[in-house]
This record gives C-alpha cells, sequence and structure tokens, in this order.
C-alpha cells in the first residue's frame, strides 16, 4: 500500500521511460481510428434515424479505451455505463454485430435488445453498457469481488463519466472495495459534463480524483487525450490491483466533442473550448508520432484507413440486411427458466 | 420428522447449499460474527470461514451492486437484507440490474442470486419498519418471488431459490423466526411456483401467503364451528403466481377471498381477483373480497395497528360476506 495516498501523484502523468515501439503506436491509431469512424457514420445514421433510442459517442475521448486494453490482457473485465461503442471495439468485439445493435437486429451483439445503450459481448469479457449513471460501479467492484474469491489474476476496469462521481452508488463500492482490496480500477471519464452541467457547478471538489483519497484509494488524474499517459496510469494500477493491493482511482481528463446524446446542440460550451480541445487530438498525435518515426508510409496509412472506411460500410450493410428480432424472441432471455410462465392474458 | 425454529430451518438450507457449492456466499449486515440480526446465520462463520460469510458495511445499494456484479461473473451471491424496508435503498440494483440484466444482455449474463430477509410488520415498530412489498418485486420481470408461511416451506423452497438460476427474491418475517414446525430429516426441495392447499375445505377458498395466513388458519377454525368449511392456498411464490390451483379451488367452492399483509391498490389480491374474473367468471357465486392492511402507513400505537393488519375477525367477516350469511 502506498505511503503517498494523500497527496496528488504526478508520476502517472510525467513519466516518459516506457518506450512504445511501432506496433503499439499503430494498433492505437487503428483501434481509434475505426472507433472514430464508426461512430461518424452512427451520428450520420440517427440524423437519418436508422438508429432510434438514446445514442451517446465517444468521440474525442478514444484514447481512454486505446490506452487501457494495451495496459490490459483480453482476459480482464470491462463494465461501463450507456457510452459504451468504443469500449467493446477496444476488447475486440467486430463492429458488425455493434451496428446491428444499434440498428436493433437479431444479429446485435445484444441480440436487439439493448441497444446503443447495452452492449454486452460476454466472449470478450465485456461486461456492458449500464444505463443508470453509476449504477455501474458496484456491478464493477462486484465483477472484481468474484476474481478474487476465486483465486485468480484478472482486474476489472470499471468506467464512469464524471457525472456518476456524485451518485451514493460510488461511494458505497469505493468503501468496500477498498476495505476488501477488490481488484478494480475505477476510470472517471471526465469530460467535464454531466449532460449539460458542468463539473464546477454539481461538484464542490473540481478535482475528481481527490474523492478517492477519503478513502486512502490511490488516486491519479491522468491526461486522457494522450494514449502512452493512459497507458502508463493503468499499467500501474493494474499491476497493483493483479499484485492483491486493491482498486485505484484514474480521473482522465478527455473531452467530448459531440453533445452528451445526439439530441445534445451542446450550447452550454463554447465553440472555442471544443476547438482547443480538438487541437489535443489523440489519434491525429497518435498520427504525428507515427509519421515522425516513419513507422508507416503514406501510402500504407492510406490503405489502413481504406481499410476501416470498408469495415465500417460492411457493418452498415451488415446491420441493413439483418433482419428484425422475431416477436417469438419477445418472451425469451428472461428467465434461465425455460417454461417460466409468463402471464399473457 | 423433526421440530425446528422458522430460523434453523433457513439455515440448514443456507449451510446444505453452501457445503455443496463453493460459488455460494452469504452477504449482509451483521451476518457474520453478530451471528446475524435474527440468528439465521448463527454459527455459519465458524463453519464456512469470512471468505464466505461476509459483514458488510450499512450499505445497502453498494453490497447489492456487488453482489449483482459478482453474479455476473459467476458466482451465487445470497444477500440478506436486515429487512426489505431496507431494501429500498438498493431497489435500483434489483430492478435495474438483476432482473434487467439477462434481457439486455440478449441472454449473454445470468444473475443467479437470492435476496432475503424479514418483510412486513413486526410489532410495533412504526412506518418505516412495517412495510410489505411482496406485491412491488412481483410486478418486476425477472424476478422470481418467494414468501414462505413455515419452517418446512422455508427451508425446501429457500434451497430451491439458491440452486435457481435466475434472480429470487425470498421473504420472511421477523415474527415468524421463532415460530417452530415440523420438517423432514432428510433432505428435500420445494418448486418455486407451486402452491399448497394447507387445508382442505368446500364452501370458499381462502388465497394468502406468509405470516398473515395465520388469521387465515384462525378464521377457518372458527368458522368450522358455525359449519363453513375453508379450503386455504398458502400461494408460497408470488412470482409466479399459481393461478391453476386458485382456479380449480374456486372452481369447487364458487367463493373466494384473499388475505394480504400489503396495502390494497394494485396487490397480490387484486392481480387475483382479475385472474379469478377473467378465467373463472362463471363459477363465482360472489364478488371477490379481500382482506389486506389499511391504506396507510402503519402507525406505532397498537390500537391503531389492530384497527389496521388483517387479523382473524376480518376474515371471518369477509368469508361470511361472499357465503351471504349475516355476521
Amino acid at each position: 500500500m502506498e505511503k503517498t495516498v494523500a497527496k496528488k501523484t504526478k508520476e502517472a502523468t510525467t513519466k516518459t521511460t516506457t518506450a512504445f515501439g511501432k506496433d503499439t503506436y499503430m494498433y492505437w491509431y487503428e483501434l481509434m481510428l475505426l472507433m472514430r469512424k464508426f461512430e461518424e457514420k452512427t451520428g450520420q445514421l440517427y440524423v437519418q434515424q436508422k438508429i432510434r433510442g438514446f445514442c451517446h459517442l465517444y468521440i474525442g475521448q478514444e484514447a481512454l479505451v486505446a490506452g487501457a486494453e494495451t495496459a490490459t490482457r483480453k482476459d480482464d473485465r470491462v463494465i461501463t455505463a450507456y457510452r459504451d461503442h468504443a469500449h467493446p471495439i477496444g476488447r475486440g468485439l467486430g463492429i458488425n454485430s455493434i451496428m446491428a445493435e444499434l440498428y436493433a437486429k437479431s444479429t446485435g451483439c445484444s441480440k436487439g435488445k439493448g441497444g446503443s445503450m447495452h452492449m454486452f459481448s460476454k466472449e470478450f469479457n465485456f461486461f456492458g453498457g449500464h444505463g443508470i449513471v453509476g449504477g455501474q460501479i458496484p456491478l464493477g467492484a462486484g465483477i472484481a469481488f468474484a476474481d478474487k474469491y476465486n483465486g485468480n489474476d484478472r482486474v476489472t476496469l470499471c468506467y464512469m463519466g464524471d457525472g456518476a462521481v456524485r451518485q451514493g452508488a460510488l461511494h458505497e463500492a469505493f468503501n468496500m472495495a477498498m476495505l476488501w482490496k477488490l481488484p478494480v480500477i475505477f476510470i472517471i471519464e471526465n469530460n467535464n459534463y454531466a449532460m449539460g452541467t458542468s463539473v464546477e457547478r454539481t461538484s464542490n471538489v473540481h478535482d475528481l480524483y481527490k474523492i478517492g483519497l477519503g478513502y486512502e484509494m490511490p488516486s491519479y488524474q491522468v491526461d486522457g487525450m494522450n494514449c502512452e499517459t493512459v497507458h502508463e496510469a493503468v499499467s500501474v494500477a493494474v499491476a497493483r490491483a493483479r499484485k492483491g493491493d486493491g482498486p485505484s482511482l484514474l480521473e482522465m481528463k478527455t473531452y467530448r466533442y459531440k453533445g452528451h446524446s445526439m439530441s445534445d446542440a451542446a450550447t452550454y460550451r463554447t465553440k472555442a473550448e471544443v476547438e482547443e480541445f480538438k487541437h489535443k487530438d489523440p489519434i491525429e498525435s497518435v498520427l504525428a508520432t507515427i509519421k515522425k518515426n516513419k513507422y508507416a508510409t503514406d501510402k500504407e496509412l492510406e490503405a489502413i484507413e481504406e481499410k476501416i472506411k470498408a469495415q465500417v460500410e460492411e457493418s452498415v450493410k451488415f446491420a441493413e440486411e439483418s433482419p428484425y428480432p422475431d416477436p417469438s424472441e419477445l418472451y425469451k432471455d428472461v428467465y434461465v427458466q425455460e417454461d417460466y410462465p409468463y402471464i399473457k392474458d | 420428522m423433526k421440530t425446528v425454529q422458522f430460523r434453523e430451518a433457513l439455515r440448514e438450507a443456507l449451510n446444505e447449499e453452501m457445503r455443496r457449492d463453493e460459488s455460494i456466499f452469504l452477504m449482509g449486515e451483521e451476518v457474520a460474527e453478530y451471528n446475524g440480526a435474527y440468528k439465521v446465520s448463527q454459527g455459519m462463520l465458524a463453519e464456512f470461514g469470512p471468505k464466505r460469510v461476509i459483514d458488510t458495511p450499512i450499505a445497502e445499494l453498494g453490497f447489492a451492486g456487488i453482489a449483482v456484479g459478482a453474479a455476473m461473473n459467476g458466482l451465487r451471491p445470497v444477500v440478506e437484507f436486515m429487512t426489505f424496508n431496507f431494501s429500498l435503498v438498493a431497489i435500483d440494483q434489483v430492478i435495474n440490474s438483476a432482473a434487467k440484466m439477462m434481457s439486455m444482455s440478449g441472454g449473454q449474463f445470468t444473475v443467479p442470486i437470492v435476496f432475503r430477509g424479514p418483510t412486513g410488520s413486526a410489532g410495533m415498530l412504526s412506518s418505516q419498519h412495517s412495510q410489505a412489498f411482496e406485491n412491488w418485486y412481483a410486478n418486476c420481470p425477472g424476478l422470481k418471488v418467494v414468501v414462505p408461511s413455515n419452517p418446512c416451506d422455508a427451508k425446501g423452497l429457500l434451497k430451491s431459490a439458491i440452486r435457481d438460476n435466475d434472480p429470487v427474491i425470498f421473504m420472511e418475517s421477523e415474527q415468524m423466526y421463532g415460530e417452530k414446525g415440523e420438517i423432514p430429516e432428510g433432505e428435500y426441495l420445494i418448486p418455486i411456483g407451486v402452491a399448497d392447499i394447507k387445508r382442505a375445505g368446500t364452501d370458499v377458498t381462502i388465497v394468502s401467503f406468509g405470516k398473515i395466513i395465520k388469521t387465515a388458519f384462525a378464521a377457518a377454525e372458527e368458522l368450522q364451528k358455525e359449519g363453513i368449511s375453508c379450503e386455504i392456498i398458502d400461494l408460497r411464490t408470488v412470482r409466479p403466481i399459481d393461478y391453476k390451483c386458485i382456479i380449480e379451488s374456486v372452481k369447487k367452492t364458487n367463493r373466494l377471498v384473499v388475505v394480504e399483509e400489503a396495502w390494497p391498490l394494485a396487490s397480490i389480491s387484486s392481480e387475483i381477483a382479475f385472474n379469478v374474473q377473467k378465467n373463472a367468471f362463471d363459477y363465482l357465486d360472489a364478488p371477490v373480497t379481500r382482506v389486506t392492511c389499511a391504506d396507510v402507513p402503519l402507525p406505532y400505537a397498537p390500537t391503531l395497528i389492530e384497527a389496521s393488519l388483517p387479523n382473524a375477525a376480518r376474515v371471518i367477516n369477509a368469508v361470511k360476506e361472499v357465503m351471504y350469511v349475516s355476521k
């Protein structure tokens, strides 16, 4: 247990000793570009009413998932709230089933029963997309509880927005996660706005990582627009959790370029503020590193972009051509008991 | 057969199931070192250790959510609420997480969990500690709701609840924990969703469940003296409800009284009355009648409690009403 938890630790944000090689940068670039292109398409399709329901885009925040994926194993667990398109992509779930889910099709990753807010993939250890702000925080601690109970060394990444930090569920889960030293890493995606309300207007504590210090949880503020800093912070936290030393809190400072949901015109913030963050775009900065180090030629980069565009187009085609769930699906997946006597009259 | 207290029957169920399956654990306030607020878990910490019998902070929302997460990841938690009155601060995790997980994940994540503890009134505890939420939980698809009325049913049903792969709400009573009853010596299970005819009769059907069914037993004894024969159905489970058992009985007696401890609006009795008028309308010789708690928060004073809760006298009146005999 570190003794320094009571003060802000800069270590995670300033450390530059870890060298990332070509493979890592190319992985980050491709992954983030796929998330970005997928969601840009999602936004267009939403406007065309091909995708319905609530729809929350991750655009601008991609470095969080990309950096965390390179710092974890595929058998680790991930859970998040309803801004949940990027996390399953990061886990490795193919975008066909994510797009099909957005289209409410039976081939979707939740069989068309979840939609944008409820992506799930047991195969890729993605424990879902949850719609009640903060509800996923005790669930994440519980997933970690089970792994500790079973004596394996898997860790759980539990993502949340900055709005969730003011929910009571967080505080109860933080206390028990520390008390029982659960292998969970709480990641705040602090894009500074809970829907339309800024952190400053709803929280007496503006540096949200400080919330963890009250529970003596190792807590750090991290540049979330940068894959390198995210990777390093998550790596440190993962190592701590795997050793059995318990949870960490990582406040990732990030930004969403789009509104809270598709219906949000984001009038509560200035254009200049959005532009300022776009200058720190995680995909652009990874691309700059790739070009500077000549990890890929322009032609190769062009080929990657074309490949991803084609993948996204293919996912749309797959979703378009997939059938809606048959009405007979209505009474399936509610109970494990196959002959549950539903009231039907 | 052997005679045990209600709490001992529950404990036997927990112990037997935890011995046969390592993935089951018990979690709640005071369940371990204190041996349970109502001593249901007495001795369990000593047998199973702190890994599997876990004291929690007073944080129902947090530990209910942790237990649901653990169930999503392969464990089989039994969560004790000190009373279901306190489950209201955890209800988000029960309704929005446990009950919805399988459906919204397209069947990928299931939640084999039991939330158990006492429900209903338990003496002069005033409004916040005297509520019966069986119908609240029964309303929600994804859950099963079990409300046993005696030690034998309690043990067999709790074992079934723990083995069930769906989330189960298991509701007991502070006032029943010390009550004794006979249970079989060996292992046995009672299926969820099957009602039990606790008393056979010919003139009127009384449907009830949980501890309040005792008012029906007392009423039936008195009515027998007047030559009225009551058939008493113990639902044992209020989600799903064994409608078939009720309908068959009503077809025989042609009269129905429902007795429950919850408030009247949208209660289990409302639901049963709907079902019976729909499926046995031509068999009814009188409108369905019910006895419920008064439509007010339960106060502290004994006179007001007496005026509110179902009792034998009210059940007798209800039976006489459907029999069209003078009270």
